[in-house]
């Protein structure tokens, strides 16, 4: 592990480390193959400056509109701690909270080192989870701020989440506060599914901390508690939120991910991404760890446009999208393909049965588009 | 998905520019289309903070509110807009035609089509009917009388999008890659300045490249309802601090213009391009269902039809769900049968296939079961060249004569054998030796409608009869914060 740490320290350059967050660990978990993904993330480099200096700076950017609107829904609903969130859960959830304990990490370690408060948000919620056990129910525990740790590519990693822990009766609950509208009991499936990700990444380290203290893991609740603005108001208004699918998703993938000690052992020994170098070196130095590029990239990851562009240069399929990856089965680049629908000698390849299709498209086409330039 | 998009989309990277997956248009295009182009404030759910609307390229009409946080800005700028869109959707209600059949009716001979960038601003209009159709323009919180007129109307416009091949609402990113495909991902496809960027890059550019230079959002502004955040941080929002403290609108107005015009000039480009294509031949059918809806919802307005509801009853639901698949099974094949290269991939796939006709058997007859009377059921013997994959039994469909139905007979290496049911009078429907034909399993579908049990019918199984919906104040003073 200490190696490991080291040959990341010395990958990131001089530079300080940048924080994960459950964004970070939801994206990398989608793309599990991607290994310059995983080692820039394990090391904590700061992808969105190594894509500025390499020359391909990603437009990734809130709204500062965006950001006030979701900084006051979150205080309106935290605010007289948490008088809101605790009419919700109690009304519109019917959770089992007779009173409340009310904890804020922040506040009670000050200046606190992520250390000190990852260590307070285990002791509280060991606590509750311990005096949960024994009376059965009781009194609810209301955690804000909490700091959890979840070990990512064999690298252990912060999550700082905007989140609260709830303990209900037995079960520990995630809220979740956003701000996209809830209306009609309907909200924006892309922005529900996104939430749902990144509660399943909370639920997941949640579940590991239990696990590591002993504790029953069963006893965090897999519905994540979402609080939305309800139609076009500002009023809260609570959801329950199943995410088994996303925390399976997230669990097998995590798992999957190529342990980063592997990844690391087939990079070159001297291997940096300092920023002090030139963006040619910094672009052959990102190149040693191979990218899994797809577009979907271009959303959750800063360095897309630097592999979009690699990818491009190569003639990849990739860039078409995974529609027509999978329509094209097998086949990995434009030559490939044209060059199969243009081969009258039908030579003969593992690809029989695309071939016969790209041919028979090949025909028509030719025989469509070529009709139509002679009446234009 | 698509064995010639994709095809066509690896063409597209090496020609560096889109190829046509159409040779015809499979859209209505009116002669004046209402051109809408909405921006919402960022982190809101239905806030305007803008929009170009017009039916000129010449004429943009621009709507701004200043402080997108005020709702009495918000319902000024409704009840703008509803002076711009309510004469061009109304207006269209003139002449009419008689619509012959069971059931006879008068229809108009023209309808509203709004045309709108992409699928964000198609749900952003949804949006905005929501949050105006239950408006009242009397009550606790008065709004303009149009305002929750025109919320009916944008509802409308939206519903129609939910059914294939309807022409009342048109996102442009997705009637132009309905055309061609270019060498990026469809999910880049739904930036209109990339895409359109690779249907005609400037002369000496590749796609590719033209496409690169569109991403830059300074020059190329998204075509909303989003703007991009960093315009947001540093243009929007000193502009909206100076009409706090001035009152003046103007610098919110012109930055708004800014981010407009662009996509306004991509706009009208793009309708240009689809209107040099040749309208398909089933456009006009699917254009007068469109003309149908239109007016029942001229007749429901005028009458002071109440809002839809906010959620569906269970018998009207069930009705639209069953008009959506008709809907959606007639609009695959007719476009299939009205373009060669749509055909192209059911004949990739194996199933429909084309030919040429290298025997008929005119005169065969059968006996039906239960039938005395042979009946004509001409055989026809096709050479394809097609990887056919209908079984023998399979019910076919004549390309070239609409709706004359047969039956696969027999396969037997590059030959098939159809047998013709229908359109035989006089031995019309028969094709000649030499022929050109294609066969296809795609149904044109277009059947009537089963009947639903009426509301006050619903089963027990459904909730019951639903009570009826009675709008209250309560709709009508919601708040929009």
């Amino acid at each position: 592990m200490s190696t490991s740490t080291e040959r990341l320290d010395a990958l990131r350059g001089g530079a300080a480390p940048v924080d994960h967050n459950a964004r970070t660990v939801a994206a990398l978990a989608g793309n599990p193959g991607c290994d310059r993904r995983a080692v820039l993330d394990a090391a904590g480099i700061s992808k969105r400056d190594t894509a500025v200096h390499l020359g391909h700076p990603a437009p990734f950017g809130q709204s500062p509109f965006a950001l006030a609107r979701a900084r006051s829904f979150e205080e309106l609903v935290k605010a007289d701690r948490c008088a809101h969130l605790l009419r919700l859960l109690r009304e519109a959830l019917g959770l089992p909270i007779p009173a409340i304990a009310y904890l804020d990490i922040p506040q009670a370690g000050g200046q606190a080192t992520r250390e000190l408060r990852h260590a307070r948000t285990r002791k509280e919620l060991r606590q509750a989870a311990e005096s949960a056990v024994r009376d059965g129910s009781g009194d609810g525990t209301l955690v804000d701020h909490p700091l959890f740790t979840l070990p990512v590519a064999g690298h252990e990693v912060y999550l700082d989440p905007a989140v609260l822990a709830v303990q209900a009766g037995s079960r520990f609950h995630i809220v979740e506060i956003k701000s996209f509208a809830v209306i009609d009991g309907a909200a924006d499936s892309a922005q529900v599914a996104a939430a749902s990700r990144l509660s399943a990444v909370y639920v997941y380290a949640l579940k590991a901390m239990f696990a590591a203290e002993g504790i029953d893991p069963g006893l965090v609740s897999h519905e994540v508690v979402l609080v939305c603005p309800k139609d076009f108001a500002n009023h809260p208004t609570a959801t329950l939120l199943d995410v088994r699918l996303q925390l399976a998703a997230l669990r097998r993938q995590l798992s999957r991910l190529t342990r980063i000690d592997r990844i690391l052992d087939r990079l070159p020994p001297d291997l940096t991404f300092s920023l002090e170098q030139s963006p040619a070196e910094l672009a052959r130095a990102v190149r040693a760890a191979e990218a899994r590029y797809a577009p979907e990239c271009l959303s959750t990851c800063e360095m897309a446009y630097f592999c979009r562009s690699d990818a491009r240069e190569c003639g990849s399929l990739e860039v078409l999208g995974r529609v027509t990856r999978d329509d094209l089965g097998g086949l990995d680049s434009v030559d490939a393909v044209l060059d199969l629908a243009a081969d009258d000698r039908r030579t003969a390849s593992e690809h029989d049965e695309i071939a016969e299709q790209l041919r028979h498209v090949h025909a028509i086409y030719r025989a469509h588009t070529a009709a139509e330039a002679v009446v234009a | 998905m698509s064995v010639v998009t994709s095809y066509a989309r690896a063409l597209a990277v090496r020609e560096g520019r889109a190829q046509p997956v159409a040779t015809v248009r499979h859209l209505h295009l009116a002669a004046d289309p209402l051109v809408f182009i909405p921006l919402r404030l960022a982190g809101e759910a239905a806030a305007p903070l803008g929009a170009m609307v017009g039916s000129h390229p010449a004429r943009p009409h621009l709507l701004v509110v200043p402080q997108p946080r005020n709702r009495d800005l918000r319902f000024a700028f409704m009840a703008e807009l509803a002076r711009i869109m309510l004469p061009y959707i109304e207006g269209r209600a003139a002449a009419t035609e008689t619509v012959p059949g069971k059931n006879e009716r008068e229809r108009y001979l023209d309808a509203p089509q709004v045309i709108v960038p992409g699928r964000g601003a198609v749900e952003f209009v949804r949006l905005l009917g929501r949050s105006t159709r239950f408006r009242s323009a009397d009550g606790p919180y008065p709004v303009d009388p149009a305002v929750p007129v025109l919320g009916q109307w944008l509802t409308f416009l939206y519903e129609r999008t939910e059914f294939a091949g309807s022409s009342a609402l048109v996102p442009m990113t997705e009637a132009l890659s309905l055309h061609w495909a270019t060498g990026q991902s469809p999910m880049e496809d739904a930036n209109l300045a990339t895409l359109l960027a690779w249907i005609c890059p400037p002369p000496g550019h590749t796609g590719q490249e033209a496409a690169a230079a569109a991403e830059d959002p300074v020059r190329w502004p998204p075509a909303g309802p989003d703007t991009d955040p960093g315009f947001d941080a540093r243009v929007l929002r000193p502009a909206i601090d100076a009409y706090d403290a001035s009152g003046s609108p103007e610098p919110v107005r012109e930055a708004l213009r800014g981010q407009l015009e662009p996509t306004w000039r991509l706009m009208w480009q793009a309708v240009e391009l689809l209107r040099g294509r040749p309208e398909a031949a089933s456009v006009g059918d699917r254009w007068a269902a469109d003309r149908d809806r239109y007016t029942r919802e001229v007749a429901r307005v005028a009458e002071g039809g109440p809002p839809r509801g906010r959620r569906d009853q269970a018998g009207s639901a069930a009705a639209r769900l069953w008009d959506m698949e008709s809907a959606r099974q007639s609009y695959d094949a007719q476009r299939a049968y009205d373009d060669p290269l749509v055909m192209a991939e059911h004949r990739a796939t194996g199933k429909a296939f084309a030919g040429e006709v290298v025997h008929v058997d005119r005169e065969r007859t059968i006996l039906l079961p239960g039938g005395k009377k042979p009946v004509s059921r001409p055989l026809v013997t096709v050479r394809t060249a097609d990887p056919v994959r209908l079984a023998p039994g399979k019910k076919v469909f004549s390309a070239h004569r609409r709706r004359q139905s047969g039956e696969v007979i027999e396969l037997d290496g590059d030959l098939v054998v159809v047998q013709l049911n229908d359109q035989l009078a006089k031995g019309a429907g028969v094709p000649g030796v030499g022929d050109a034909v294609c066969f296809t399993e795609l149904d044109l579908g277009g059947r009537i409608r089963p009947g639903f049990p009426a509301a006050e019918e619903t089963p027990w199984t459904h909730g019951g009869p639903p009570a009826a919906y009675v709008p209250t104040d309560e709709d009508a003073k919601e708040d929009w914060s």
